[in-house]
């Protein structure tokens, strides 16, 4: 069956360069540096990005940062805890919304 | 949960499991990879440890075990290789003795074995790998904390997550609450405090078709939630790899993670930790008193490639420090990333 997503696509995500090389080198060292021990450890880091791939649903990604979480140490449940973050973020962006909504309400409203 | 033995599975026929770690991994095998790293054929630097399987009998089950160990498994240790054991290691280079299993407490003469090493020498590092439960499993063994203090033992026990779930869902129902109450035994032993002399060491390894963590940041998580969560404490936490034998072997082909799993470990091989593989300075002495070049070479049955000193009995130094290290595809465990051993991390 034809997919627009094929799981084994995310090993090939090294190889855009084919296409551009100049700017994936680029993007790859600074996406190396990115995800580097910081002010953040790396567990941190990848935490956030699995949150991040829910937020965007990008199935590769959260693919590529459920191991990577996993290889990091982390649980079940600290990774759930990540994604409700995203959702809640998510929702609350929706919901945030809703005062121009009643702003618009009220100011058409007799 | 049953041994693959017990369930006469295929995996339990050992020539079987050979054929399948002989495939190459996307068309590289290991000693491929040691080539390029100018590291075969594979040879010893020295030999410092004795790691010795004292029997496959064991309380637990736990799902990924490379011995295919449980209850019922008769091959246990008998006194008279104990003591080609013992002379070899009077007459040695050996600086650490590293007691295994199954659980090497179920071994009658386990005590016995211990004193005797302790009377050929009183410096000589005697290692423990406990599994914890068994300090708890009957009452015969609840003074074991105080037998390991005062013969001056390391501990070494496996604690796959600092939560039950996790836990329980590798090494059996119960196994944390208990793994739990044993570690506290041991702190009131001495063991595992900061500037204790009495090491208590933790082990971890993932639990499914993953790689380990990086061991100095999970040590650090380990610390904070076992002392804030029980009041635990320890010296430091080794992070393992699951090698694909046995019945981690087993789990990865019924999940179909085996292919995976082995590009995982050939992407992440590092020549550091290739260089500083543990079979390098150790030697593994099988319950029968047979050689190998590692625990997991005994469970491949893949004895020394020495054939003047294939038994303990028959102990040759110089003909083993000069041998090839047999080599397979499950040896991409120990240098995936940071490396593994049965001291953790190696680069
Ligand atoms: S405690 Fe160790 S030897 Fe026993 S079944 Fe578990 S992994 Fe195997
Ligand atoms: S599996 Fe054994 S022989 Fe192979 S590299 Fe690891 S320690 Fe050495």
């Amino acid at each position: 069956m034809k997919t627009y997503y094929n799981p084994d696509d995310l090993k090939n995500f090294g190889k855009i360069g084919e296409f551009q090389k100049p700017m994936a080198d680029k993007f790859f060292e600074y996406y190396g540096e990115v995800f580097k021990e910081g002010a953040l450890t790396a567990r941190e880091k990848s935490l956030i990005a699995l949150a991040v791939a829910h937020a965007i649903q990008c199935p590769y990604c959260i693919d590529a940062y459920t191991v990577d979480t996993m290889e990091k140490g982390c649980d079940e449940e600290q990774m759930m805890e990540a994604v409700h973050v995203a959702a809640a973020i998510r929702g609350g962006a929706s919901l945030v919304h809703s005062t121009q909504m009643m702003n618009k309400v009220k100011e058409i409203s007799m | 949960m049953k041994s693959l033995k017990a369930q006469q599975h295929p995996l339990s026929k050992i020539a079987y499991e050979l054929e399948v770690l002989d495939a190459p991994v996307n068309g590289v095998k290991f000693a491929d990879k040691l080539s390029e790293s100018d590291l075969f054929p594979l040879k010893p630097t020295q030999i410092d440890i004795l790691q010795i399987n004292m029997g496959k009998m064991c309380n637990q089950v736990c799902k990924h075990c490379h011995v295919d160990a449980e209850p019922d498994r008769k091959e246990i240790m008998t006194k008279e290789t104990m003591n080609q054991c013992l002379n070899v290691i009077k007459n040695s280079t050996i600086k650490t003795v590293d007691l295994t299993g199954g659980a090497p407490e179920m071994n009658p003469e386990f005590r016995w074995f211990i004193e005797e090493i302790r009377k050929i020498s009183e410096d000589i590092e005697i290692i423990v790998r406990c599994n914890l439960t068994i300090i708890l499993a009957n009452p015969k063994y609840h003074d074991l904390p105080e037998f390991y203090r005062k013969h001056r033992l390391e501990v070494v026990s496996s604690l796959p997550y600092f939560t039950a779930t996790k836990t329980d869902s590798q090494r059996g129902d119960g196994v944390f609450e208990k793994s739990i109450k044993a570690l506290k035994m041991l702190n009131d032993a001495g063991y595992g405090k900061e500037d204790s002399e009495l090491k208590l060491n933790l082990v971890y390894n993932p639990s499914g078709a993953f790689l380990p963590a990086e061991q100095s940041g999970l040590e650090n998580e380990f610390k904070k939630r076992l002392k804030n969560g029980y009041e635990i404490e320890f010296n430091s936490l080794f992070t393992i790899t699951n090698l694909p034998i046995s019945r981690f072997l087993e789990y990865l082909l019924r999940s179909e993670n085996f292919d995976n799993y082995m590009e995982k470990l050939l992407e992440a091989y590092n020549p550091v930790a290739a260089a500083n593989v543990m079979c390098r300075n150790t030697i593994s002495v099988g319950w029968d008193g047979f050689l190998y070049d590692c625990d997991f070479n005994q469970m491949l049955e893949l004895k020394v490639d020495a054939t003047s000193s294939q038994h303990i009995s028959e102990w040759n130094q110089k003909a083993l420090v000069e041998r090839e290290i047999i080599l397979k595809q499950h040896c991409f465990g120990c240098t995936a990333g940071a490396g593994s051993s049965c001291g953790g991390a190696t680069a």
